[in-house]
């Protein structure tokens, strides 16, 4: 549960790769920055260290006022900012979620390798420490930056705010999100993506879309990971895949294996749907393509 | 899920709110949360008071009011109370059933002074 989860330890880590010119400040909000201000190899951002906020003295006297505000309104309107400036460069994203250990990064790597020759991949990589996702990221042929949320439990919609002209992805390029190992919190954080993307894998119980709806019902797609492994485990897969439903009856279903590969074909197909859809230039049909036969 | 995120959100629109109207203090708040929202009402209310101190809001009371969770049957048609995201239609008995109310979270009114 998230009540322990303090939001004031966040740092950056930047991407290692390239000569980009080091510089001192970083934009706050991503549309007033351009490429040319990413930071060092070991940049880092310290959210802890902001100024608390003030406010201004005024008047007494007991009164009730209307606000009519939603809690997240401000993570809101900085994820709507996020996708104007993602929308602007033809940059198509997915934030991928799901517990810690469903194969998010391997699948993520099989992902990368198998687009290099098609376009651009970046990658946000969060996790509450280490950059040992971020590395692995890297080898895989695609430019990363870790953001490690301390004791957050979620990216939010500030953090990739930030990410974005640190990373400066290229137009028209694919940018995937690996959220935080974790199936409660990422699900109420908009982070400007044009969909969520829920990893399930086989070697966990059947029933997580009951036990964590939120999830499967934020979700667009649901991506049933390690099918490889079926043969050894008592897993229901039409089960899970009902239950996902239930919670979500337009979730789209890929059974894939970033090991082997199976299914990846339907996945890719997907991604390059998203792409053509969101490149600059591209004529915008009504979205909601869907998967053949999915 | 990720109160104390929702409870420095709820800071963040009272101290707005105290700014643009003038206040000194905020003595109440006023929340809405719908049942679906998977809020955990007592984890929120623990988070709020940590926020709050040191601010415009600190000590404050907080109420929270439910709004009841409704959805519509893709089978049937028809809109119908439900308590969770996975509950069938208690018309028809299926889980086809898109949630149309009780995903609110929001700050309805602040008591001030």
């Amino acid at each position: 549960m998230c009540t322990v989860c303090g939001c004031g330890e966040l740092q950056f880590r930047s991407v290692a790769d390239g000569a980009r010119a080091p510089s001192a400040t970083v934009g706050w909000r991503p549309a007033a920055v351009t490429a040319t201000e990413a930071p060092a190899a070991d940049a880092r951002l310290d959210f802890g260290s902001g100024p608390a906020r003030s406010h201004a003295p005024g008047l007494s006297q007991g009164q009730m006022v209307r606000i009519e505000q939603d809690i997240l309104g401000y993570n809101d309107r900085l994820a709507s900012a996020n996708r104007a400036w993602l929308a602007e460069r033809g940059i198509f994203t997915l934030n991928l979620v799901s517990s810690p250990g469903s194969g998010k990064t391997t699948l993520l790597c099989r992902t990368i390798r198998a687009l290099a020759d098609e376009c651009p991949v970046v990658v946000v990589e969060g996790d509450q420490q280490t950059e040992f996702d971020a590395e692995r990221i890297r080898a895989s042929g695609a430019r990363a930056l870790q953001i490690n949320t301390g004791k957050g439990c979620h990216l939010d919609a500030e953090m990739v705010g930030r990410a974005l002209p640190m990373l400066a992805p290229a137009d028209d390029s694919l940018l995937l999100i690996e959220n935080v190992g974790n199936l409660v919190c990422p699900a109420a954080f908009d982070l400007g993506e044009a969909h969520k993307v829920v990893i399930l894998s086989v070697t966990e119980g059947e029933d997580k879309p009951l036990k964590y709806p939120d999830m499967f019902a934020a979700a667009d797609l649901m991506l049933l990971n390690k099918v490889d492994l079926l043969p050894h485990l008592s897993f229901d897969v039409d089960k899970a895949e009902a239950f996902a439903r239930r919670v979500n009856p337009a979730l789209q279903i890929v059974r894939v294996s970033a090991i082997t590969g199976e299914g990846f074909e339907q996945w890719l197909a997907w991604v390059r749907q998203g792409r053509e859809r969101t490149a600059i230039g591209a004529a915008r049909p009504a979205d909601g393509a869907r998967i053949a036969g999915g | 899920m990720h109160e104390m995120s929702l409870a420095e959100g709820i800071r963040g629109i009272v101290e707005a709110a105290a700014r643009d109207g003038g206040f000194s203090r905020v003595t109440r708040v006023v929340l809405e949360i719908g049942t679906l929202s998977a809020v955990e009402k007592d984890a929120l209310r623990f988070c709020f008071d940590a926020v709050m101190r040191g601010t415009v809001g600190d000590g404050a009371a907080v109420d929270m009011i439910d709004l009841p969770g409704a959805g519509w049957c893709m089978q049937c048609g028809r809109s119908v109370p439900i308590a969770a995201r996975f509950d069938a239609c208690p018309a028809c008995g299926s889980y086809q059933v898109q949630p149309t109310a009780g995903l609110e979270m929001r700050v309805r009114e602040l008591e001030v002074e």
